[in-house]
């Protein structure tokens, strides 16, 4: 096993793991950790795998630097929507439309 | 000349964007008017450009490609720039009278409005995966935001759900554009088509391309992942129900369609492409089918497009290992619809914006005696209709025409089943609508009447999707070759 491949197949493990924790878990917080988990493994990937021809890649390395950026930019707003929501209806996950009450 | 178009193109809305994140609404209101000006005469100055001299790549900046930011500018782009600069407009036309400009959150709009602009013309020209990710991140993050301005428990519960889905969506997109580069190592849309045609042997290259259809197909809203759309697109306000219906759903698709032309023909495979076309089969149906029994009115025309999207989707199986001309037709068909629907689509978001905006209530049934009161927005309603329906003259027909031609040519009669009986369906639906709207009720004669500007320009966009069927010639032939290399 290759250092390259064995970066690939941990962020490919982290991706997994945070979809599982995506579907799985009701919790927004942890919906949302697990959407930042997704996408430190994707990030993982794609340095990684990028590494196999001459040595470190300075192009994913500027690539990362911009996805970590939107990265921070979706969690943030994650962030913001789930705690204005959290103040409206005082539920931290999402249930089922039919359960229609709009809080206090 | 063509250097200060581009900078027009893409500068105006992000400095737009910051500007009006400093004024109020109603300041932010008054730049929109110069800053949808200017957006629409560059847009207009390129098409003229494109059409007299063809496509060409534009390097940003001067910056050459693997670090900066290339953008392939072709009669297609051109074409889709000039679609969003006309239904933006309108829709910011709309927003502006439309909104509460007293309710202090509404100060927002107009920022996120500009930067839905900007990553939708980014798109649009992006020619390396990796901007088309962070053209599609911008789209998201901005539709979102609008969709969760100033709303109540239940917009927000929409807006995160929308979130969710299109941020796992684009993280999908990206793990395929990292085994890309991985594999090819460049980002280049073109490049790697062509590294792919040369070494046919590569594996991950498709396992890279199925990765980025299906988180493409979730931020589409493909059924079965289109859980998200309805209740999305049918709280936001009727502008952003507009804009997100019309547009932001094409950007998506706009980057799945540009992969499976440029790498389906040597990745993909006939199960990949067939069950692309029968999930699209399944969304016509599925989603006319909700449509008919949703109790509210915009939530009928969100189901509305599950339906439309759908349609799209007959590309893959339509253009896989067919001939040329075949292919060809399908891409200007679908090109075609995705015109249509997005100016058929917004006339009718505005249009029941105006309803439910008359009677106050945003049932179905409530809509007893507004056909009296309000003839003219039931009216761009039922234009708008005409072409969701495919009933010549409108573009929608010249769509299905086309399409319908594909199937034929190609042997794959199954699809012309689903173009005929998501015809019908969708008339069952706009019908029904017209049924509450004409039904005399008792005791209901409190209607609001609308300003008149909100009227006409539902009314605009229905006029233009129908035009389309007659004007459908000359609009395939500027846009040269669909999806293709040119210039």
């Amino acid at each position: 096993m290759t250092p390259h491949l064995l970066y690939a197949f941990t962020g490919l493990l982290l991706f997994v793991t945070g979809l599982f924790g995506m579907i799985a878990l009701d919790h927004l917080l942890r919906k949302l950790l697990a959407l930042n988990l997704m996408g430190s493994g994707t990030f993982l990937v794609l340095v990684g795998l990028a590494q196999h021809r001459n040595g470190v890649d300075p192009v994913v390395q500027a690539l990362v630097l911009t996805g970590i950026v939107v990265a921070i930019a979706a969690t943030a707003l994650g962030l913001v929507l789930i705690r204005r929501y959290y103040h409206l209806s005082g539920r931290s996950s999402l249930e089922p439309d039919t359960n229609d009450e709009a809080g206090p | 000349m063509m250097a200060w178009l581009m900078a027009g193109l893409l500068f105006t809305p992000l400095a737009w964007a910051v500007m009006s994140l400093m004024a109020g609404f109603r300041a932010g209101w008054r730049l929109a008017w110069l800053g949808m000006a200017v957006q629409g005469l560059v847009s207009v100055l390129l098409w003229l450009a494109i059409a007299d001299q063809g496509g060409f790549y534009y390097a940003l900046g001067d910056w050459p490609a693997p670090l900066g930011i290339e953008l392939r500018v072709d009669g297609l782009a051109v074409t889709f720039i000039l679609l969003t600069a006309t239904v933006a407009t309108a829709c910011g036309l709309h927003a502006g009278v439309y909104l509460d400009p007293d309710k202090p959150w509404q100060r927002y709009f107009w920022p996120l409005f500009w930067f839905l602009w900007a990553g939708l013309n980014a798109v649009w020209l992006g020619a390396d995966l990796f901007n088309l990710y962070v053209g599609l991140e911008l789209i998201s993050l901005s539709a979102v935001g609008l969709v969760a301005l100033g709303g109540a428990g239940d917009a927000l519960r929409a807006s995160l759900r929308y979130l969710l889905a299109a941020l796992v969506g684009s993280l999908f997109y990206l793990l395929g554009v990292a085994l890309i580069y991985g594999q090819f190592g460049t980002l280049s849309l073109g490049g790697v088509a062509q590294l792919a045609e040369d070494h046919t042997a590569l594996a991950g290259a498709g396992i890279a391309l199925a990765l980025m259809l299906a988180g493409l197909a979730l931020k589409t809203a493909l059924f079965p992942l289109h859980g998200w759309l309805p209740p999305a697109h049918g709280i936001a306000p009727s502008p952003v129900s507009a804009l997100l219906s019309a547009l932001v759903l094409k950007a998506s698709f706009y980057i799945a369609a540009r992969l499976w032309l440029a790498l389906g023909e040597t990745q993909g495979s006939y199960g990949v492409a067939q069950l692309a076309g029968a999930l699209g089969a399944a969304a016509v149906l599925w989603g006319s089918w909700m449509a008919c029994l949703q109790p509210r009115l915009k939530q009928v025309v969100a189901y509305s497009t599950v339906a439309q999207v759908g349609y799209l989707f007959l590309l893959f199986p339509l253009t896989w290992q067919v001939s040329d001309q075949i292919s060809q037709q399908a891409q200007e068909g679908m090109t075609l619809q995705v015109i249509s629907h997005a100016l058929a689509k917004a006339a009718m978001f505005l249009a029941a914006g105006n309803l439910v905006l008359s009677t106050g209530s945003s049932k179905v049934e409530d809509l007893a005696g507004v056909g009296r009161f309000l003839p003219f927005s039931l009216f761009s309603f039922g234009l708008a209709g005409v072409s969701l329906m495919s009933l010549p003259p409108s573009g929608g027909f010249a769509a299905k025409w086309l399409l319908l031609q594909a199937t034929i040519g190609s042997g794959q009669w199954w699809w012309a089943l689903v173009l005929i009986a998501g015809g019908l369906l969708s008339a069952a639906y706009v019908f029904r609508i017209y049924r509450a709207s004409f039904q005399e009720a008792s005791g209901q004669d409190d209607f609001h009447h609308p300003p008149r500007r909100l009227e006409a320009i539902p009314m605009a966009l229905a006029l233009l999707s129908l035009g389309l069927g007659l004007a459908g010639e000359p609009v395939l032939a500027i846009m040269g070759l669909p999806f293709e290399e040119d210039g």
